[in-house]
């Protein structure tokens, strides 16, 4: 080291700010006023163009009228918007998405999680979009139609690897009740067919209210209808110029 | 001005007299920070754990993927990250105005309240409160009680800078005042229109990434550039190398970095324009990307050597040059050729931690080793643990991002392949994920390393104990 220093981070106890080391700076640069106005308008102008003006845009977007006379999007039964928030609580977003990527940009519609690719008309109803950024899991927007089945869903969250061998989704064994199946005289609502090798000895396994919702959500998800001509008003990010 | 000796004698008088008044509020913030990224840490570990081995601690909801890993995320930005980012901020907006921290006692409630926000958000979201809405996962009442916390730092550095006593303003000193006029804006901004009535559907998307991004953008990003523009210099003693660089700098980053954040939607249902946006001003980002970068490069021309002793100068210069690598990737990975490929895989998640930890984090250490002996009057108890914590920190760090970007990128070209069967990809990553495993116990090695000798510099400075030990020397003969 060409200079011998007393302290490995630079001379003490002499730090001398503001003095020698710093060379002046641009006059404009001495005025907080001027500073804090340009900063802030900075930020405001990027608040106005990205969420602002994007909120006016899709917030004009309405319900539409469907060839087979239904309302899209359709309004979610209580128990799916329940379903939703288990969804939400349990963090099944970080995992999954829920959007399918535009037309040859990606294998999303190849891989069959959709028809078409989803636009902003398909979450006019929703509070919060639960759009994702993680594909650790498959495309979720359309598992309703892909995976009708409730008792399929059922074990699948109950174990993953029952319905899904080699899968890394975690088990959501908490959201499953067994019951004891001595002196039970009715087969309890929401119970999960186990297969042999799963069953629990002696105990029917049951959904939990939590889990019934939850897969009641799953299966609301289905936005695959055709949607009639300038539905999107120009927010379909495949329509650029209508 | 003179350097007459008395006028020598008087600066290290004021010195003296600041760092007097920062003493509490920062240490306190910093000593908080430390001990959110240790529960932060073991938050982490278990996440990454699950990933590849889900039986593990699975029998609990509130330890299930989705909510730790939500967890680790706030817990890191605003427990360790924004408390420590705040510590840094007070200290070096007080030292470069040459006036002593304002509203001293409202800062330590600060600090308190601060705690108990992160802690109280923390275990919402672990008990399933949580929003699932990306960097905003705490719950609403939590948010506004940050929000409110966020302008009394606002109200104290802006009052520092305003009372300043020196004839001109550094660098670092604007990028302080538009961090704390940027963040509590875009914070209560966010949050209201997110958790409020404000958007809804997709609006609410772009709101978040607008968010999102911006906390790095213009929070951590101009108080960790404000760090490296004043220790760099400092450590090295010799100016910076380019007032009008930094200048375009600021002000491009400015412009540029608060509309990228869309980026995080390309392909996604949201109009195209608002798409093009992000990817444009994604591109414009090299401008104050590179002119930073050449300014601190030239700056440290000539003067590399001094990485071998500085604790301070090793961590700040990883981070320093991380925020170039980082930013230029990012840029990349905007365009859609990439992007295609990139989204929605691990390599996301290699660049999120290349950006708060490679950058963000490396230069709060750095700081820290500079700020806290001159808060305490103790030095580092240890060199062989500062050499340790650097290479554990570092090392992991570089297998973190190696690992998870090849791994994000193999699944994302998997992705593409309709052919390929799902569960195959799974199987694919599984490897990289035990790689992130393994990065991730060398970083919690560093971790509670670095834990203990801020914990042991507090408690001689709290016993009145470790006065005289020298300076600990990193290389070169001791
Ligand atoms: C740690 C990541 C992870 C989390 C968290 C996660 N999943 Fe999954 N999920 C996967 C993986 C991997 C697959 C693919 C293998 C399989 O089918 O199990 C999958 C598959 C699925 C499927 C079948 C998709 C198809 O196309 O067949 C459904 C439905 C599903 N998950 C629902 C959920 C729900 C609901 C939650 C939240 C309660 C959740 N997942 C949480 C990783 C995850």
């Amino acid at each position: 080291m060409s200079d011998t220093r007393s302290h490995p981070d630079g001379p003490r106890p002499d730090d001398d700010d503001g003095r020698q080391v710093w060379l002046t700076p641009p006059e404009s640069m001495q005025h907080s006023l001027f500073i804090a106005a340009g900063v802030l308008a900075t930020v405001i102008a990027s608040y106005v163009g990205l969420v602002a003006i994007p909120n006016w845009q899709v917030n004009r977007l309405e319900p539409v009228m469907l060839d087979n006379g239904e309302t899209y999007p359709a309004e979610r039964s209580e128990l799916a918007q329940k379903g939703k928030d288990v969804y939400i609580d349990l963090g099944c977003v970080y995992c999954h998405s829920q959007q399918v990527r535009q037309n040859d940009f990606g294998g999303d519609l190849s891989r069959g999680w959709g028809m078409r690719s989803s636009v902003p008309l398909d979450y006019t109803r929703e509070e919060t979009p639960v759009l994702g950024t993680m594909r650790t899991g498959p495309d979720l927007r359309n598992i309703g139609g892909r995976q009708p089945s409730r008792q399929w869903h059922y074990l699948h969250l109950y174990n993953p690897r029952i319905t899904s061998p080699g899968s890394t989704m975690p088990p959501f064994r908490f959201l499953f009740d067994t019951v004891p199946i001595e002196g039970r005289t009715n087969v309890p609502v929401g119970r999960v067919d186990m297969p042999e090798e799963h069953s629990v000895p002696g105990h029917y396994v049951v959904a939990t209210d939590r889990a019934r919702a939850l897969v009641e959500y799953l299966l609301s998800l289905d936005h695959d209808q055709t949607l009639p001509e300038n539905a999107n008003r120009g927010t379909d990010p495949e329509q650029v110029d209508r | 001005m003179g350097d007459s000796e008395t006028d020598l004698e008087r600066d290290a008088q004021s010195r003296k007299a600041i760092d007097a008044s920062a003493r509490l509020p920062v240490v306190f913030m910093m000593a908080s920070g430390v001990f959110w990224l240790l529960f932060g840490t073991v938050l982490a570990f278990i996440a990454s754990f699950k990933l590849h081995s889900p039986w593990f601690l699975a029998d609990q909801a509130w330890l299930t993927f989705g909510r730790v890993r939500p967890a680790h995320l706030n817990t890191m930005i605003y427990g360790w990250a924004s408390m420590t980012g705040i510590g840094v901020l007070l200290w070096l907006q007080a030292r470069l105005s040459r006036v002593r921290v304002p509203l001293r006692k409202s800062l330590i409630a600060v600090g308190v309240v601060w705690n108990f926000a992160v802690l109280a958000g923390t275990v919402a979201i672990l008990a399933g409160g949580s929003t699932s809405v990306e960097w905003l996962e705490f719950p609403p009442w939590v948010a506004a009680i940050l929000g409110a916390l966020f302008v009394v730092v606002m109200a104290a550095s802006v009052l520092t800078f305003v009372r300043r006593n020196v004839e001109h303003v550094y660098v670092s000193q604007w990028y302080l005042f538009g961090a704390v006029f940027w963040f509590p804006f875009l914070y209560i901004a966010g949050n209201l229109v997110i958790h409020g009535t404000g958007a809804s559907g997709v609006a609410e998307a772009t709101a978040n990434w607008w968010y999102a991004h911006n906390v790095l953008g213009i929070w951590f990003t101009p108080i960790g550039l404000a760090a490296a523009y004043y220790f760099i210099p400092k450590v090295i003693g010799r100016p910076i190398h380019s007032y009008y660089l930094s200048l375009l700098g600021f002000w491009t980053l400015a412009l540029f970095y608060n509309w990228a954040g869309t980026h995080h939607l390309i392909g996604g249902p949201i109009p195209l324009w608002v798409q093009t946006v992000g990817i444009v001003a994604s591109m414009m980002m090299f401008i104050p990307v590179i002119t930073v970068a050449i300014n601190h490069h030239m700056t440290m021309v000539g003067h590399f050597d001094k990485l071998e002793y500085s604790p301070t100068l090793r961590f700040i210069v990883f981070g320093a040059m991380s925020y170039t690598l980082v930013s230029v990737q990012g840029s990349l990975t905007a365009l859609r050729v990439v992007n295609e490929t990139t989204h929605f895989t691990h390599y996301t998640i290699a660049h999120a931690h290349l950006g708060m930890y490679a950058f963000v984090t490396m230069v709060l250490f750095g700081s820290m080793y500079y700020i806290l002996p001159r808060l305490t009057g103790r030095e580092w108890s240890s060199g062989p643990l500062i050499r340790a914590h650097f290479w554990t920190t570092g090392l992991g760090m570089v297998l973190y991002w190696v690992g998870l970007t090849i791994g994000g990128w193999i699944q994302g070209q998997m992705l593409k392949n309709p052919d390929i069967a799902f569960i195959e990809i799974v199987q694919t990553t599984l490897p990289y994920l035990w790689s992130r495993s393994f990065a991730a116990a060398l970083m919690s090695v560093g971790h509670f390393i670095f834990a203990y000798l801020v914990g042991r510099m507090l408690y001689e400075w709290a016993t009145d104990r470790g006065k005289d030990r020298l300076p600990p020397m990193l290389g070169g003969d001791q």
